[in-house]
């Protein structure tokens, strides 16, 4: 007698521990092997691009919060400094220090919450993830400093920052820079030779330089399949140039890759802020340009390397006080483009762990 | 720093490879045809002195009378990158070809500007809506699009 097996087709999703938020996916498994996997988009989509026609460039800002929520000042950083190059506003100098020490605090907080979650998708639960919460909330502290909030920050303006940071945000950070090298060993201690987490991840989900580029993965993801490119190197921006640090490149591209990566960059986003507390020059942090700005006709894009990958801003202006498009390119959609090719072959609990390790964002996924 | 190449130089490139792709250019822009937009991509990629291996994003604009459709393309060998910019006319069906077949990063984005702006790609193999659901009425991100009919 033969007995007769049939392709299964499941639904991962949208309500799901494992998807991050509210992502969907069709997938299609002989037994425990996944044979083609369908994503489905939408779930939070909120129209932001339309959204943005409809305001002042200086309130889109309080929008980019809300794409990744939990790298606001990556959002910020990106919009503005597409504002700025849409009509040619140069930010003062100690801005643009302030933007970065921001900007690279939002890496570390935003690596952590991915790491911490990557562990709670391999069944370590909540263990590693309040670990990695413990520190986010420094940052989040920081945050709260420069600007009042925690999450939406909305700290960055056209021309410059919000405010100036208080007195006690120095030592504050001085101290931070001094305690989170060992927590970051910490973590090593407990993870990077822990045999569960080799087992599971270790050349699982590999994904090649070559299809990482054509797929125009990036960020983490790409950089972990051995490609070096990082535009905080390749385009600087803001003053980047000036700073000295290096790009974490993986060698196989797998799950184990992309969780190490996220931990050397960690480390580096350290030394960029020591850095630039060292340097960072006394002045203004707002240029005074008027509250309604006007760009000139055109267009302009700009991008940064925000903690996930490439987020670009196209701005068309027609000279109004809004933007007439403002076009959105979020590094998490992008990325899961990737999805099909690291997932078929491999099994459902492998799946889960992948997809963790890609690190999305629903909010910039669906926008 | 990622140099900008200058359109015109593209341009000329495209002049000796795809005869007749090129509409308008400018040091900062060169505007090709929609029906040429695979020739001039697939050129563009494996060039060896041009080299845009990566397609960072698609984008169209709708600016009433035509859609714009842009293609940001950065080569990481040579680190330039240049903008390649179609008009599409009309408002019932503009369409240009697709270049999935050129980079899979095409996918999702095509998806993406056909669901919101209603660009089709012709020869994209999963052309369906990317964040609204389907029978959604009309395109949300055209500047003509109400919500409802008022």
């Amino acid at each position: 007698m033969t007995i007769r097996t049939e392709p299964v087709t499941l639904n991962l999703g949208p309500q799901h521990p494992s998807t991050h938020g509210v992502f969907r996916m069709r997938i299609t498994f002989d037994g425990e092997i996944i044979l083609d996997v369908e994503p489905v988009f939408g779930y939070l989509h909120r129209g932001s691009e339309k959204l943005a026609e409809e305001r002042t460039y200086a309130q889109v800002v309080t929008l980019t919060d809300r794409l990744d929520y939990v790298s606001s000042m990556s959002n910020n950083l990106a919009y503005v400094l597409a504002v700025e190059k849409l009509s040619g506003i140069q930010p003062p100098e100690r801005a643009m220090y302030l933007r970065v020490i921001a900007a690279e605090l939002q890496r570390i907080s935003s690596h952590l919450v991915a790491t911490g979650f990557f562990l709670n998708d391999l069944g370590a639960l909540a263990t590693p993830l309040m670990y990695c919460f413990r520190e986010r909330e420094k940052i989040l502290d920081l945050f709260e400093m420069l600007c009042g909030a925690r999450i939406t920050l909305s700290y960055m303006r056209v021309g410059g920052v919000f405010q100036d940071a208080p007195t006690e945000f120095w030592p504050a950070i001085r101290d931070f820079l001094g305690f989170m090298p060992e927590y970051i060993d910490e973590y090593e201690k407990l993870l990077t030779a822990n045999e569960i987490l080799l087992s599971r991840t270790k050349n699982i989900g590999v994904l090649a330089g070559e299809t990482a580029i054509n797929c125009s993965a990036s960020g983490p993801v790409l950089r972990s399949a051995g490609v070096n490119w990082d535009l905080r190197k390749a385009d600087p921006y803001d003053i980047y140039d000036r700073l000295e640090f290096d790009v974490p490149v993986g060698t196989v591209g797998d799950n184990y890759d992309r969780y190490l990566l996220r931990i050397a960059e960690m480390r580096q986003s350290l030394h960029i802020i020591q850095q630039c507390v060292d340097q960072i020059p006394d002045g203004p942090v707002r240029e005074r340009i008027p509250n309604l700005v006007r760009p000139p006709v055109g267009d302009a894009y700009a991008h940064v390397e925000s903690p996930k990958g490439e987020l670009g801003f196209y701005l068309v202006s027609d000279g109004g006080i809004a933007p007439y498009r403002c076009k959105i390119r979020s590094p998490s959609l992008i990325n899961l483009t990737v999805l099909r090719d690291i997932l078929i072959g491999w099994k459902l609990a492998d799946m889960i762990v992948t997809f963790g390790s890609i690190d999305i964002n629903m909010g910039e996924v669906d926008r | 720093m990622t140099a900008t190449l200058s359109a015109d130089l593209i341009a000329q490139r495209l002049a000796d490879s795809v005869p007749g792709a090129v509409v308008e250019s400018n040091e900062r822009d060169v505007w090709v045809t929609a029906e040429s937009v695979l020739d001039v991509c697939s050129f563009l990629k494996d060039d060896p002195d041009l080299k845009f291996e990566y397609l960072v994003s698609i984008t169209a604009v709708d600016y009433i009378e035509h859609f714009e459709v842009l293609y940001h393309l950065v080569s990481m060998t040579h680190n330039h990158g240049a903008v390649v910019r179609t008009r599409c006319w009309g408002r019932e069906e503009p369409s240009v070809p697709s270049v999935t077949g050129l980079w899979q990063g095409a996918d999702f984005q095509e998806r993406e500007v056909y669901d919101l702006m209603g660009v089709r790609f012709t020869g994209h193999a999963n052309l369906k809506r990317l964040l609204l659901w389907e029978g959604y009425p009309g395109h949300p991100q055209r500047k003509d699009y109400l919500e409802a009919p008022r």
